[in-house]
């Protein structure tokens, strides 16, 4: 312990890691140096273009500070974009390093292998997925119940910050310290203080329980808000299907992350205290870990693949010019899937020392689930048969996503058998498995739904080109990557190695890599997507709101829409909600009279929380005392200051609601009405001529 | 809002006296119900590490029966019982609005109790880690009893200080409609607290001791 | 400080308050029965176990409906099905960590 613990806690120079580069140079700390500098000079990048261009302002002003659902949305797209840049690279370097470390130790130490896959999983989980899933559900939830907001705006905000400051904390420790090397699980007694004494299980601990905080209280948020605010005449039988899968997702939510939180505390009662949950000594119980974690990881599968599962139901309907087939039956395959997955956590154990019996209870419980899903998948077909079908990137997507999932729940099916499960636990099949799952099952659907919603979210189109780029490279690069994995693991290679000594792995672990690389030109074009489709934004405007003949409520209103949403609440007459209201010709009628319309101010109370979190996570991690109590008093003092705020709306005039109201409709006036064929043209306004 | 006459939620209601904070009351309670719902199943995730590490984890450090004094456990449990129906009675002096002194008579009441419950708590505490030697960190049983019970005590800790603030808020702004929402909902929590405890002292400290 | 109250709302009042005195003296009893019952070794084993637990559980039951006003009636049932949901999770969740973590106990 230095003289300056109470100041620096464990912080000390060498702590940074530009210092083992110096101190030991090799390719491995050169990367890590490298990831490092990247992350400071990403930084400071961002603090010159905010200062250059004058963004400090409206970022504080019109962002950060701002309860508007839509924004919240989208910043939480945005972190996730971020995160699936810096998971996907850490995805190229993992392959490529296994491609080269046949007999051979390759170009990383182990533990930086080690910390590379520990990130890879915790960010591709909890700073990718979630906060992606939660952007889009919070960007469109609301408009599709025909709400002004969520129910607690200000606290939906509080959820993006917590998140947030959990994906910085992860992106600090590339620069101070190391993270954690015992995977995105972080199973004690390994992760014990015992066998990891340094800062990064801390990192992971802290960081993982900021962001499953967050979510808990997404998840109250998206509850209350669909049982509390939908617009008058939508019964819960009429929802979209995206509102019901997130309604699924956010009672997933708010009973998952629970176990989560209570796991992670229990470990850091472990490592600090010296407490003995999972140690190894003095009536410790490790499985409990596993238990208790499953109890989340799980339910937490279904939290990243319903919102997708929303997201296809929307999607292929509106691009096969047909209605959705199945709804009934797709609502009570969303509803049971729920159910279910709070009741096959063990399967994720198996080989952990139970009795046979009770692996086969769970066993049989985990093939159940795979009915509901088949139902899903057949519905989807079943509302392509006999379309007339428009193959934007939305809906490629979308289909590739039917295909590669169907052949990722086979393998699914396969490992739910306690006998199969016993042979290839822990190889990568199981790796090959679960990103066959989740690449389709959550990321193709998050990219559905970006291209799909970009338009209304910002008034003009996706470039399709460099849409369908990405396409054929996510999805080629997916089969190429991890198709020779499930051979792989059946010959018996273990996840996580990072040496091989089997000459005969080589040509699978090269198309592999391969594969990896493909996937990294989908990321980049889709990129270079967004940057192309900023700059010729003036052709793929579609300021009249509707460029997809689209069926449910958010379309109903300009692009983008205004910051109430809807100028008067739309009352709503049966599914479909939109369609009906274009075949009825009521869409675009302007309503009888307007009101004045009551939104919730800013508040700086989110980004407070955010800065008291990333302080009392980065001060537990080092052993900071002083930030700590720091970051803990002023988050509580923030939340209690608030309370005495009485000042927390703001008024909209009825004549300006009015006014913007008339010049949309104005404008879809004098938009000629386009044909599907031109969709993807010029011409396509954003009014569309019926097909239905 | 809608004038139907349901209790459009449930709890204590304000429809009686104060019909627009009622209604504000609807989407404010259910998300608080919610929030109960998964605090309940963090206490739940508890009792049941707590079930399996009260049998396999004792290690050779003291075990329930050797430890568990039922006396100061069913004074807490009466000190606790008490307050719920003192703050029962402050939600209904609050319901039909026989003033802020009532409202603050009767809280004030339950957090003492609430704070006498926690003196005796935190004396069980010291009692069992110092003067009998056993402390969270001698076994697993012992770390899954302190986390347990502890957390429940966090809890009725945190609620005394929410007590406080908010008789700062009938101070400053009386009890307007968002003070009363907010002692509606810190009734839940207290009430909710009870149960917790109904399950602490019958799972953790009777099951303990009997046999 | 007391406002004067129409007749009608002074009835429910005492309604009110009686709810509270009745869950106040159910908990009580059953609180001292559970304690009574292990003081005097009234019954011992797992018979105690099971007599306690539905105490308990009876015991919950009332606070639920006396302290927190849930009950069966129609505009109440929003809440009753997520408490019922949160029971059913909750005992998806204890029984299973209890079933898995005693199972392997046992053949440790």
């Amino acid at each position: 312990m230095s003289d300056w613990y109470w100041i620096f806690g464990n912080l000390k120079w060498n702590s940074l890691v530009f210092f083992h580069a110096f101190e030991s140079p090799s390719a491995s700390e050169e990367i890590a140096a490298g990831a490092a500098l990247m992350v400071i000079l990403g930084g400071l990048w961002l603090v010159w273009l905010l200062t250059v261009k004058g963004w400090w302002r409206p970022l504080w002003r019109d962002w950060l500070t701002s309860p508007d659902h839509k924004k919240i949305g989208i910043m939480y797209v945005v972190v996730a974009l971020v995160m699936l840049a810096r998971a996907v690279a850490e995805a190229v370097v993992m392959r490529l390093q296994q491609a080269v470390a046949v007999n051979d130790p390759g170009f990383l130490s182990a533990d930086h292998f080690g910390q590379l896959f520990s990130t890879h999983g915790t960010i591709m989980i909890f700073f990718m997925a979630m906060p992606f899933l939660t952007g889009v559900i919070n960007y469109v939830m609301p408009q599709q119940i025909g709400a002004r907001d969520v129910s607690f705006p200000v606290m939906n905000a509080v959820s993006l910050a917590l998140t947030t400051a959990g994906a910085v904390l992860v992106m600090v420790s590339l620069v101070f310290g190391q993270f954690e090397t015992g995977g995105w699980t972080a199973y004690p007694p390994y992760t014990g203080i015992r066998f990891s004494p340094g800062e990064g299980v801390d990192y992971w601990i802290w960081a993982v329980s900021l962001s499953s905080i967050g979510t808990t209280l997404s998840g109250i948020n998206f509850a209350v808000t669909i049982y509390k605010e939908r617009a008058p005449g939508m019964t819960l039988m009429r929802m979209p299907l995206f509102t019901w899968t997130t309604l699924c997702t956010a009672i997933l939510m708010i009973f998952a992350m629970i176990p989560l939180t209570a796991a992670t505390a229990m470990l850091a009662l472990d490592r600090y205290a010296g407490f003995h949950f999972f140690t190894t000594d003095k009536g410790g119980d490790m499985m409990n870990y596993a238990n208790l974690f499953w109890l989340f990881g799980h339910p937490e599968v279904y939290i990243l693949i319903l919102p997708a599962f929303g997201v296809f139901s929307e999607v292929i309907p509106v691009f096969s010019g047909k209605r959705l087939y199945g709804y009934t039956s797709l609502v009570w395959a969303t509803m049971a899937i729920a159910v279910l997955s709070f009741t096959v956590w063990l399967h994720h154990f198996f080989t952990m020392g139970q009795s046979a019996n009770l692996n086969a209870v769970f066993g049989f419980a985990t093939m159940t689930i795979g009915v509901p899903t088949g139902v899903k998948v057949y519905d989807w077909m079943l509302t392509m048969y006999r379309g007339r079908l428009r193959f934007t990137t939305a809906m490629l997507f979308s289909v590739m996503f039917l295909v590669t999932f169907v052949v990722g729940g086979i393998t699914g099916v396969m490992l739910a058998n306690p006998t199969v499960d016993f042979a290839t636990h822990n190889t990568l099949f199981l790796v090959a498995h679960f990103h066959n799952m989740l690449i389709p099952g959550l990321l193709f659907g998050m990219i559905a739904a970006m291209q799909f919603w970009f338009p209304k979210a910002f008034g003009f189109r996706l470039d399709e080109r460099w849409g369908k780029i990405s396409f054929w490279c996510w999805s080629i690069g997916f089969y190429v990557a991890f198709m020779p994995l499930y051979a792989l693991g059946l010959m018996g290679a273990m996840r996580r190695s990072f040496e091989w000594y089997q000459p005969e792995f080589l040509p699978y672990l090269v198309v592999a890599a391969g594969g990896a690389l493909l996937i990294l030109c989908g990321l980049i074009a889709l990129f270079v997507q967004l940057w192309v489709s900023v700059k010729h934004r003036d052709q793929l405007r579609v300021p009249a709101g509707d460029p997809w003949d689209a069926h449910s409520l958010e379309w109903m209103s300009a692009a983008p829409a205004p910051e109430w949403n809807f100028a008067v609440i739309p009352e709503v007459h049966g599914r479909e909600a939109f369609l009906e209201a274009k075949r009825d010709g009521t869409a675009y009628l302007p309503p009888e009279r307007y009101e004045d319309i009551h939104l919730p101010a800013h508040s700086a109370m989110a980004p407070l929380i955010g800065v008291g979190a990333l302080a009392l996570g980065f001060g537990l991690t080092w052993h900071i005392w002083w930030m700590v109590a720091a970051g803990f008093i002023g988050i509580w003092a923030v939340v209690i200051a608030r309370s005495f705020v009485t000042d927390t709306g703001h008024v909209i005039p009825a004549d300006v609601v009015q006014r913007e109201h008339e010049r949309w409709l104005e404008l879809v006036r004098n938009t000629p009405a386009v044909d599907r064929g031109v969709e993807q043209q010029s011409e396509n306004l954003g009014h569309a001529e019926a097909v239905i | 809002m809608s004038a139907q006459t349901d209790p459009l939620y449930p709890g204590m209601t304000l429809e009686a006296a104060d019909r627009d904070s009622h209604d504000a009351a609807e989407p404010v309670i259910f998300g608080f119900w919610i929030f109960l719902m998964s605090d309940l199943l963090l206490f739940a995730v508890l009792f049941a590490t707590y079930a399996a590490m009260s049998t396999h984890g004792q290690a050779d450090a003291p075990g329930p029966r050797e430890l568990f004094e039922l006396g100061s456990i069913f004074i807490e449990t009466m000190l606790l019982l008490g307050s719920t129906f003192t703050f029962g009675m402050a939600s209904l002096a609050m319901k039909y609005d026989q003033g802020a002194g009532a409202v603050v008579f009767w809280m004030v009441v339950t957090g003492l109790l609430g704070a006498g419950f926690l003196g005796f708590e935190i004396s069980d505490f010291y009692q069992f880690a110092v003067i009998e030697g056993a402390p969270p960190q001698a076994s697993g049983f012992l770390s899954s009893f302190y986390a347990l019970v502890a957390t429940h005590g966090l809890h009725v800790a945190s609620a005394l200080v929410w007590m406080v603030v908010m008789f700062v808020q009938i101070a400053v702004f009386g009890l307007s409609r968002e003070v009363k929402l907010r002692i509606m909902r810190l009734a839940l929590f207290w009430h909710m607290l009870d149960v917790v405890w109904v399950g602490i002292f019958t799972f953790v400290f009777l099951f303990g001791v009997v046999q | 400080m007391n406002k004067r109250l129409t007749p009608k709302i002074d009835a429910a009042c005492k309604r009110d308050l009686r709810q509270y005195t009745i869950g106040y003296v159910l908990a009580m009893i059953l609180s001292l029965a559970a304690f009574v019952i292990v003081w005097q070794g009234l019954v011992a084993g797992l018979t105690a176990l099971a007599v306690l637990s539905v105490l308990a559980t009876v015991q919950i039951v009332v606070h639920f409906h006396y302290f927190l006003h849930i009950g069966l009636e129609k505009s109440h049932r929003d809440d009753l099905y997520l408490i019922l949901f949160t029971v059913l999770i909750v005992a998806l969740m204890v029984a299973g960590t209890i079933w898995i973590l005693y199972d392997q106990h046992s053949r440790m």
